[in-house]
């Protein structure tokens, strides 16, 4: 059974129309249920004890004065927790020769970042605990520290963990055809060092959990505000010594994610720990300075790269060498590889040429662990890509877009592998350039930008065609040996009157997951989305999933919940067909009613068949199946990942005085393949846009030669924030997967893998007049005035 | 982070105020509006102090004048500040600066008084009514005193208000007729402190420029003041620079700083010449 997407008149056409997202009301009218909503009988606060120094040996802990605090019921150790939960080491078999040493839920010997936990301190409440915490008398030893991450393999910088003999925790290194020979004889070299600044993910709602066990019942359930419910379940089962079926994660509403909840995180299982210790309800918040301390960094990137062009403006040849610090730990269970391996894997992904060579050395430091973030590597390989065909079109005197037109891969030219051994199967590379280019009137813009010049006012416009990973397949996880579901279900099923329950094993964050699956399995049922509620998140009843990750949740979660919808289908029309006497072929669901597919003519509402079924099975055949109930999975198994590309553009201001970067326009248009939900994939192309804005002009965490962390708060480290944005304009071009009915593939990340890179071309366009550039993130107003010489010291 | 507050009480008047701030032995602290004070209470910045809180103490708002002179009571919000008609008229610098302070809740809760006493480096209003030549009072139980701009901040954070003492409003001088007032500033996002800020005023006495965010307080620059007087600009800017010294921190370093106090200057001085000020 195929649907006839191309018809937009088809019945039930749910799918591709902006239907309003179930739960937008609930959270505007200020019902919506966050963790810290909850409240549970004798629930207690837990509250952290940080460590201040980048790296130090915990000699004593001494809590005497703590415990006297009113309220405090309670002081753990690493010891103490140790003696009921293990610890973690993230590594991945297919990630060869990844290292990182155990870690613990609290540090028990040696703190190694500023921000590891190192005690916790239990109170009747937050205010309490954190009396007390401040009370709690560390006896430190400060060790020496590695902060720097070039010189982290250098053989005068210690050794972080001995135990692993040197600082490298991962390397890798892929080429393909004759670089060298590529380099030696190009009409063109050019070569730049870029730098992505390390920052992290910001969530609206810090990280939060509240755990109660019940010992009673044996029985774990947590409110946790993560992407991967069905992880932690897990998670929380192995290094607790629980069965999977004792451990429930349930997440009500989740206030954004990005990556950062992705992750286990050591306080949060400290918590839970604490818990199944206290035999009482124990409520972990992050505050926003935890957060910036202990949230997971990301893309702290140092990157040397040259790439080879011909007169023709052919790419020859890349080379990259890219370097990251990755934090004292791996990050459990993704581990802190993938960034680096990802760069590996995106570099020169729009292009098809044939010498590519890319490194990626990873390696400890000081600081706190980094880890998947919305778009995980591709802003870096999208901006080292990028940046370098923008250089070598100036080298070459060519039109950025003209060498971009001449090295894409075709659109017929699929399917096809890339020079870093990604499989595509279909992309639209040209049709989205061509759209992006009549979107924001290339030429018209240039002639405007030309004119200002004159005048003294400098404008760039800045160009970057990406490709994003999604719907991913177990070779992103699984097969290096995490428990990380890729493969995702649904249940649908049929109440009495009609209405429909969907339980999904995706998630929500806040992205509107629950509006895409309500269309979906409306259209797929023949119901309206308003007749279908759908539940996620919680471990007990939703089917085994991966949550919210990759950008996987229409793609994976989203076929599963069409093919489930489809099968309640069918499980309807054959019990209706058996009351009609019809034949089931014949007959059709449309809007709630069961008619004749050929007339449309209305032969019963769904309520009279679930009366009859839940109520009168009596009068049915017997024998006849009768599960108004259904359950899908699904799980990508032609690709490792369906990939999707797009182009964006940026249009910005420079002034030169001052150094600060006004952004004009922005435009992006992607391809997702199916777009279910037009509102939503424009509007998670926007917030993404702005994530990536973040990352190129305002974020950064700063730490100093020491390890110490020097911004935590909202006040020093900087969010874009709507007053900077500029306009946005989005476009889509469609190119389905094959691979499934429902032929989406994710849109989550497209806007933050490419808008740093966009901005990077336009600030450089802008500046090049003067023979200067800027390549190292985020371009504050003080960098792009020294890249123009006028800052003397 | 939650607060920890060591009490907290609503003063009926000024006089109130005063009495409970000279019983609570050292531990008192005037509560206004409360944008900067809670802020530092929330990241246990300042803690266990016993609030007294001013907020509806109605004899420290309003504006009022007099022949030569604006009064402006402690508890004017910013926004009120910014729309204002008496002060958009005679000290249009601080009608302006206000567009640079925060966002509108802040704005709408912010009082002048609470940000002079905080005294912020890099915040608007003490760079102001240092180019204004303002006059601050203040009310102790022994008495008032009025205490010229230039005596008032000292250090980062620390003013000349003592012990027991609450500012009670602030005097600036109208603008004559053919004065000019400017504020000119370079923040990474709007609404943020800026990373720094010119003021300029010129009247018929001469130049007055000062600057915010380059140093431990507020800045005057008198020998850039003095080359204005003289017409000459470049000499200002070069002047000006060698008359700060600017901190590095991880939003700007010194050199940055100092560049776009330069910068800064000539655009006001420009707006000025240019008469749209
Ligand atoms: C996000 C954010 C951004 C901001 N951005 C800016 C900005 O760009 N520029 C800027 O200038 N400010 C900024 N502010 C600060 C804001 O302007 C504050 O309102 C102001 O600094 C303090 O005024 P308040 O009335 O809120 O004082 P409070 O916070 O109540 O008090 C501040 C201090 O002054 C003392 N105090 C208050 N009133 C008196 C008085 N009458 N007598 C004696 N002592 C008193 C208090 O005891 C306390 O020590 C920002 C604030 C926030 C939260």
């Amino acid at each position: 059974m195929s649907i006839q997407f191309g018809n937009p008149d088809r019945p039930n056409s749910y799918i591709g129309k902006t239907v309003p997202r179930p739960n937008a009301r609930r959270l505007v009218q200020g019902r919506g249920v966050y963790v810290d909503d909850i409240v549970l009988p004798r629930m207690a606060h837990v509250v952290f004890v940080r460590s201040p120094f980048a790296h130090a040996k915990i000699n004593r802990i001494d809590a005497e004065e703590a415990m006297s605090v009113k309220g405090v019921l309670r002081v753990f150790t690493g010891k103490d927790i140790a003696e009921v939960c293990t610890p973690w080491v993230a590594v991945l078999a297919h990630l060869k020769g990844l290292k990182s040493p155990p870690e613990h839920a609290i540090a028990v010997d040696r703190a190694c970042w500023v921000g590891e936990p190192v005690a916790a301190v239990v109170a009747t409440s937050r205010a309490a605990a954190e009396d007390g915490a401040a009370l709690i008398d560390v006896d430190y030893e400060q060790l020496d520290p590695v902060a720097d991450m070039m010189s982290a393999l250098d053989p005068q910088t210690p050794v972080l963990h001995p135990d692993m003999g040197d600082n490298l925790a991962f390397e890798r290194q892929h080429e393909q055809g004759d670089v060298e020979e590529a380099f030696r004889t190009a009409h063109k070299v050019v070569s730049a060092r870029f730098v992505t600044g390390r920052h992290t993910g910001v969530t609206l709602e810090p990280r939060s959990i509240l755990v109660d066990w019940n010992p009673a019942e044996e029985q774990m359930t947590a409110w946790h505000a993560t992407q991967a419910p069905h992880m932690i379940q897990t998670v929380l089962a192995k290094h607790l010594d629980l069965p999977e079926s004792r451990v429930r994660v349930i997440c009500e509403d989740v206030g954004g994610s990005y990556g950062i909840k992705v992750h286990v995180y050591p306080d949060e299982v400290a918590t839970a720990a604490i818990a199944k210790i206290m035999k009482r309800p124990m409520k972990f918040i992050a505050d926003r300075l935890e957060s910036f301390s202990s949230d997971i960094h990301a893309r702290d990137h140092e990157i040397e790269a040259k790439i080879a062009v011909g007169e023709d403006g052919k790419i020859l040849a890349m080379d990259v060498d890219d370097w990251t610090a990755i934090g004292a730990y791996s990050v459990y269970p993704r581990t802190s590889a993938i960034e680096g391996n990802q760069v590996v894997n995106l570099c020169g992904g729009p292009y098809d040429f044939a010498n590519y060579r890319a490194k990626t050395t990873v390696v400890f430091q000081n600081k706190t662990p980094t880890c998947q973030y919305r778009a995980v590597g591709h802003p870096i390989a999208v901006a080292i890509t990028e940046g370098l065909v923008d250089m070598a079109a100036a080298e070459l005197g060519m039109d950025p877009v003209e060498i971009r037109r001449r090295n894409m891969f075709k659109d017929d030219a699929y399917p096809v592998t890339s020079p870093a051994n990604m499989r595509f199967e279909g992309l639209s590379h040209h049709a989205s350039l061509d759209k992006l280019l009549e979107l924001m009137d290339y030429e018209a813009l240039r002639s405007e930008q030309a004119e200002l010049r004159k005048k003294g006012i400098h404008r760039g416009i800045g160009i970057a065609s990406f490709i994003e990973l999604t719907n991913p397949s177990p070779f992103m996880y699984g097969i290096g040996g995490a428990r990380i579901s890729a493969q995702d279900g649904c249940t649908v099923r049929m109440d009495p009157d009609g209405s429909v329950v969907a339980l999904s094993g995706v998630t929500e964050q806040g992205q509107g997951t629950e509006a895409m699956l309500s269309q979906v399995v409306a259209e797929g049922l023949g119901v309206s989305p308003a007749r279908v509620r759908i539940i996620t998140g919680d471990t007990q009843v939703t089917p085994y999933g991966g949550g919210t990750w990759a950008s996987r949740g229409a793609g994976i979660g989203g076929e599963a919940a069409l093919q489930a919808a489809r099968a309640l289908r069918d499980s309807i029309l054959e019990v209706a067909a058996a009351m009609l006497q019809a034949d089931q072929t014949k007959l059709d669901i449309r809007d709630g009613a069961i008619v004749d597919a050929a007339s449309g003519e209305a032969r019963m509402p769904l309520e009279e068949l679930g009366r009859i079924v839940y109520f009168r099975g009596d009068t049915l055949p017997k024998g006849l199946p009768r599960e108004l109930v259904q359950t899908r999975h699904y799980i990508t198994s032609d690709y490792p990942f369906a990939f999707t590309n797009g182009v964006q553009a940026s249009y910005l201001e420079v002034d030169t005085q001052t150094g600060i970067v006004r952004l004009l326009k922005h435009w992006c248009v992607e391809d997702c393949g199916r777009v279910i939900n037009p509102l939503l994939v424009d509007e998670q192309i926007r917030g993404g846009i702005v994530q990536g804005l973040g990352g190129a002009l305002f974020e950064e965490i700063h730490y100093d030669a020491d390890g110490q962390l020097l911004n935590g708060s909202m006040a020093d480290y900087l969010v874009p924030m709507a007053a900077e944005m500029p306009d946005m304009i989005i476009g889509h071009v469609e190119t389905p997967t094959q691979e499934s009915l429902l032929g989406a593939k994710g849109a989550g990340e497209a806007g933050t893998a490419g808008s740093p890179a966009a901005v990077m071309n336009a600030i450089n366009d802008a500046l090049r007049p003067m023979g200067a550039q800027v390549t190292e993130m985020p371009f504050t107003p003080e960098r792009i005035l020294r890249a123009l010489g006028s800052l003397k010291d | 982070m939650k607060a920890s507050a060591g009490g907290y009480a609503r003063a009926s008047s000024l006089r109130d105020a005063l009495e409970m701030l000279a019983a609570s032995d050292g531990s008192g602290r005037v509560l206004a509006g409360g944008q900067s004070l809670i802020a530092a209470m929330n990241l246990r910045l300042s803690a266990g102090d016993f609030l007294i809180d001013i907020s509806r103490v109605g004899e420290l708002a309003g504006v009022s004048e007099t022949a030569d002179s604006l009064r402006i009571g402690a508890l004017t919000p910013h926004a009120e500040i910014g729309r204002n008609p008496l002060i958009r008229h005679h000290a249009t610098l601080l009608s302006q600066a206000v567009e640079f302070i925060a966002h509108a809740a802040i704005r709408n809760r912010g009082t002048i008084g609470g940000a002079l006493a905080h005294a912020d480096p890099a915040a608007e209003f003490p760079a102001c009514v240092l180019a204004l030549g303002a006059t601050l009072h203040v009310e102790g139980l022994n008495g008032t005193r009025d205490i010229r701009a230039e005596d008032f901040f000292q250090d980062i954070f620390e003013t000349a208000i003592e012990d027991g003492e609450i500012l009670t409003g602030l005097s600036v001088p109208k603008a004559g007729a053919d004065e000019r007032q400017v504020i000119e500033e370079v923040a990474r996002r709007s609404g943020d402190y800026a990373l720094a800020g010119v003021c300029l005023v010129k009247r018929t006495g001469g130049h007055r420029v000062s600057l915010f965010s380059v140093g431990p307080k507020p800045i005057l620059a008198k020998n850039a003041m003095a080359a204005l007087d003289r017409g000459d600009v470049e000499g200002a800017v070069e002047a000006l620079k060698a008359e700060i010294d600017p901190p590095s921190d991880t939003q700007a370093s010194a050199a940055y700083r100092r560049h776009l106090a330069g910068v800064l200057l000539r655009r006001a001085a420009a707006r000025i010449e240019g008469g749209n000020a």
